[in-house]
């Protein structure tokens, strides 16, 4: 119980700093903070502190879009927070990538582990990948010839890294290239760890990978 | 079956013109399309809308009387169009209510239940269960008809305002807020289809469609329910069975589906 209160006051703390973007001239959001912590309680590992937020979150919590200024702000911050893949080793197993692909897998109040081993990718939630899977959403935009429409044909050829970078870059935390970004963070926020999104990258940009064919 | 010719027909065509996975989308599609239809000949809702109407005038808990006299907000007893004009603002008992924590008011006033009982039951279980099963049934009762929240309280347009908040909040691990999947037109998980609940998403849509039968898990769910598996999919912590911030939600989604006919309890995949 006590954590619990902690949490809290710190998520009230966010919520009153953020300034609640949307907000009316002259609330100060008192009652929203209250709905919210009346409202939503511990369950297994998804905790209350999930509502605290950072300032991207904060800032992308309303039906209007930050300022430029802002936006630059925290895509500036996420790139400069980025972590790049030890040994400069960008590329695993497109098999294993397909597989992280198609599950939904991990950190729900129903799933028991926080280990991004245990988690999937939710690729296949949002985005068209392979042409074989049919079922596919579309919040995303289709990444269907990801690499072969970016001329990446050897992956050790100088001129496929900067896409390579970018696209590890996107997957570790999309807040670097567009601050509102519906993509989750992957890496930053340690949902999958680097050897798994080495193998999304090698789905994505192996030229033997059914993406590319 | 009366379909089956021209499916077949189109099938054909469509290997025909177009590349396979285009095809089988298409095929895949349709199919889902037919199953949903001969679903809908026969709504396994229908046997909690009976449930559920039983439940209301069975006499229960420790004061041995049923809920015939609850008012859902159109005076005592009266369930036809109730379902279309709520969240609405209750003056007993000063607050917000939707249908599902307008009966457990009732639940617990009428009938001597413990609120946190009914709280803290597992859905579809016990006295929750039976709220669910009424409110199918109350929701039945406003079929064919049109959403018409009530405005004219400051409770109820301040809900509508936090609601709008809390739909847009992102947080948690994933960064999701309601709008992440339900802020645009035309979009899908998978296969799903994804109404936009920023406005008037149409007819039976959203909304307008919950308490629904889920082919795909044999459950029933009501609204409560279908928000509380909309924030466990969203990574957030566990909004508390019928809490502000579900009322909130409810009456922002409620307001913008002004005009949208009920088709409530419907089919869902």
């Amino acid at each position: 119980m006590k954590r619990r209160t902690i949490a809290l006051t710190v998520a009230a703390a966010t919520l009153a700093a953020a300034g609640c973007a949307g907000m009316k001239a002259g609330d100060d959001g008192a009652a929203f903070k209250k709905m919210m912590q009346s409202s939503f309680s511990d369950k297994g590992i998804a905790k209350v502190d999930r509502l605290v937020q950072d300032e991207g979150q904060a800032a992308c919590s309303s039906d209007q879009p930050p300022t430029e200024a802002v936006a630059r702000r925290i895509e500036a911050q996420a790139l400069a927070t980025m972590q790049w893949p030890a040994g400069g080793n960008y590329i695993g197993d497109w098999k294993a990538g397909e597989k992280l692909a198609q599950s939904g897998k991990g950190m729900t109040w129903s799933d028991n582990s926080v280990d991004p081993a245990t988690n999937g990718g939710n690729c296949y939630n949002c985005h068209q990948i392979t042409s074989a899977e049919i079922s596919y959403g579309t919040i995303g935009p289709s990444l269907w010839n990801y690499g072969k429409l970016r001329g990446v044909k050897n992956l050790n050829d100088p001129a496929a890294a900067p896409v390579i970078q970018y696209t590890w870059g996107k997957i570790w935390n999309s807040k670097a290239y567009a601050a509102c970004s519906n993509m989750p963070r992957f890496g930053d926020h340690k949902l999958l760890n680097q050897d798994q999104i080495r193998d999304l990258m090698a789905l994505l940009l192996d030229p033997n990978s059914p993406v590319n064919q | 079956m009366r379909q089956a010719i021209p499916l077949a027909a189109a099938a054909v065509l469509a290997l025909a013109a177009a590349p396979a996975a285009w095809a089988q989308a298409k095929s895949a599609a349709e199919g889902i399309a037919e199953y949903r239809e001969m679903l809908a000949d026969g709504n396994p809702a229908e046997l909690y809308e009976a449930k559920g109407e039983e439940v209301w005038k069975t006499p229960d808990g420790p004061n041995k009387v049923s809920l015939e006299k609850c008012d859902l907000g159109k005076g005592p007893g009266v369930v036809k169009g109730v379902f279309v004009e709520l969240p609405r603002y209750f003056a007993d008992t000063g607050r917000m209510q939707d249908l599902e924590s307008r009966l457990v008011t009732c639940m617990v006033t009428l009938q001597g239940f413990k609120a946190e009982d009914i709280v803290n039951d597992a859905f579809r279980k016990d006295e929750k269960g039976d709220v669910e099963a009424m409110a199918t049934w109350i929701a039945g009762q406003s079929r064919g008809m049109r959403f018409n929240l009530p405005q004219g309280h400051a409770q109820e347009r301040d809900f509508y305002d936090m609601g709008k908040k809390a739909f847009f909040y992102r947080g948690g691990t994933h960064d999701f807020s309601c709008a992440s999947c339900h802020g645009q037109d035309g979009k899908r998980i998978r296969l799903q289809d994804l109404p936009n609940l920023t406005g008037n998403p149409g007819d039976g849509i959203g909304f307008a469609a919950w308490p629904a039968y889920r082919v795909g898990n044999g459950q029933m769910w009501g609204m409560q329910h279908r928000l509380n598996d909309c924030y466990r999919q969203q990574r957030f912590p566990y909004p508390g069975y019928i809490s502000e911030v579900t009322i909130a939600l409810a009456t922002y989604m409620g307001v913008n589906a002004k005009g949208a006919l009920s088709v409530a309890p419907a089919l869902k995949r």
